[in-house]
């Protein structure tokens, strides 16, 4: 089976059980409303305050909830051993890695697009002249947590501190992602275009690549004993 | 020259880290053969099925399936295997139809939906088919996994306890399908702790002890109170 065909197994199985539980989905919009909130009374309502931070709020919210969806990644396969089954697939295991990149990155984007509205609505931020620039950076800031993050999160699915590790393991290495795409959302929400300052953007795109393709090439070796 | 059939097993040995969980299986199955492996807990069974499977990657020796080598080969062995493992495999926010369905599709084929609902069939599911995993019971759970054997296009079957959870039905039903399975000259390797049932199915009875396997006989060549009393001799004597 091609790894294409697999991944699109993967995407179709866990959408269908994410639409049936909601458990993720709910949990991840009640802790942005709670994060959004959290954010809306430390702030309070100096706008000066609110556009200076917005960007690096906005990734940090992004981030704590799509770490939650990601020691998810792998919960419903530990449940009744079906990452054992995954294992006993016949062909390129990468098409794996790749459908739950694709789940990953669609609960996440659901959520951050939540979260924008609300930050919006809270923070009195007008979003929608730059909501196709904020669209684009989500878009390459989310491929790239979600690359390594669905790497890590199959890593320590079998580990027993899984929920200690996943964290420490991640942030490092999500930094750098954290670092350009907030400064992305900044340009963004100033109204520039993103090609003010290129090298941010290129740099996403790079990383983006780069994780997608070790996840894929890596994630067999991760399965297999 | 024709492919070889069969499994074959030399000086199979799993170790994990300083502990053998298997040393040195030497194991021969034809077609139509059904090997049911009886042993004390933490005696290798489920071990040797998951190196079977490729689940596990053997530490010294190694073997073939239909000739398909158990380490270079585990793609083309996934083909041709059904594991029946402890977990279910089955996802609970799905309903039995599309456990299956999905079971299939994983390992490559594209059954049709009459072949699925004929599985739900057999195995007496076809009323909670399309209800959620999570709401069945136990026993119902077990008969989805059987119902995966009948969905999948396996030649070697590992069973791993498969009467485990089965009411007397379900044990009847299962043992019919098993029957087709050697018929149709497919290969069972299967382990259990119930004589009774496992002696019935057999044409092969094997233990296993220590990770050794220290008996293997065609099943016609004892009564299940001899096999019984060998068993209490050797295995639970300790395998010596």
């Amino acid at each position: 089976m091609n790894f294409l065909t697999l991944a699109g197994h993967i995407l179709r199985k866990d959408l269908r059980i994410e639409a049936r539980s909601r458990e993720g989905l709910n949990t991840l919009l009640f802790f942005s409303v709670l994060i959004v909130f959290l954010f809306r009374f430390a702030l309070g309502s100096s706008e000066v305050q609110v556009r200076q931070a917005a960007p690096g709020l906005l990734w940090l919210a992004f981030i704590l909830t799509g770490l939650w969806g990601m020691a998810r990644t792998f919960q419903i396969e530990r449940d009744n051993d079906c990452l054992e089954s995954l294992r006993l697939v016949p062909g390129d295991l990468g098409g794996i890695y790749l459908g739950k990149v694709l789940v990953g990155c669609c609960l996440m984007l659901a959520t951050e697009l939540a979260i924008l509205a609300m930050f919006g609505i809270f923070f009195h931020l007008d979003l929608w002249a730059a909501l196709g620039r904020l669209v684009v950076v989500l878009i390459l800031g989310t491929v790239g947590f979600v690359a390594l993050g669905t790497l890590f999160s199959a890593i320590t699915a079998q580990l027993k501190a899984r929920e200690v590790m996943l964290p420490l393991l991640l942030f490092p290495l999500v930094i750098p992602v954290l670092l350009a795409a907030s400064q992305l959302t900044g340009l963004a929400l100033a109204g520039e275009g993103l090609s003010a300052e290129p090298h941010w953007l290129r740099f996403l795109v790079v990383f983006d690549l780069v994780f997608l393709v070790l996840g894929y090439l890596t994630f067999p070796f991760v399965m297999e004993d | 020259m024709r492919p070889a059939v069969g499994l074959r097993v030399r000086g199979l040995s799993k170790a994990f880290r300083e502990t053998w969980a298997l040393r040195g299986v030497d194991l021969d199955l034809g077609p139509g053969e059904t090997l049911v492996l009886f042993g004390p807990n933490g005696s290798g069974k489920t071990t040797l099925l998951k190196v079977l499977a490729t689940l596990l990657r053997p530490t010294r020796g190694g073997g073939a399936v239909n000739g398909a080598d158990l380490v270079r080969d585990r793609d083309r062995i996934r083909r041709f295997i059904e594991l029946l493992a402890h977990g279910s495999y089955l996802y609970e926010d799905l309903t039995p139809r599309e456990n299956l369905a999905l079971a299939a599709a994983m390992r490559g084929g594209r059954p049709e939906a009459g072949v699925i609902a004929a599985a739900l069939e057999r195995m007496g599911l076809s009323e909670v088919a399309d209800e959620r995993v999570r709401t069945l019971s136990s026993g119902m759970k077990r008969r989805i996994t059987l119902a995966r054997l009948l969905v999948g296009s396996g030649d070697l079957w590992l069973l791993d306890e498969p009467y485990t959870n089965l009411d007397r039905e379900g044990s009847k039903v299962f043992e019919a399908i098993l029957q087709e399975h050697q018929d149709r000259g497919g290969m069972t390797v299967m382990a259990t702790h119930n004589f009774l049932d496992g002696f019935k199915l057999a044409t092969r009875l094997g233990i296993l002890a220590r990770g050794r396997l220290i008996l293997d006989e065609p099943s016609g060549a004892m009564t299940l109170q001899t096999f019984q009393e060998l068993y209490a001799l050797r295995a639970e004597g300790g395998g010596r």
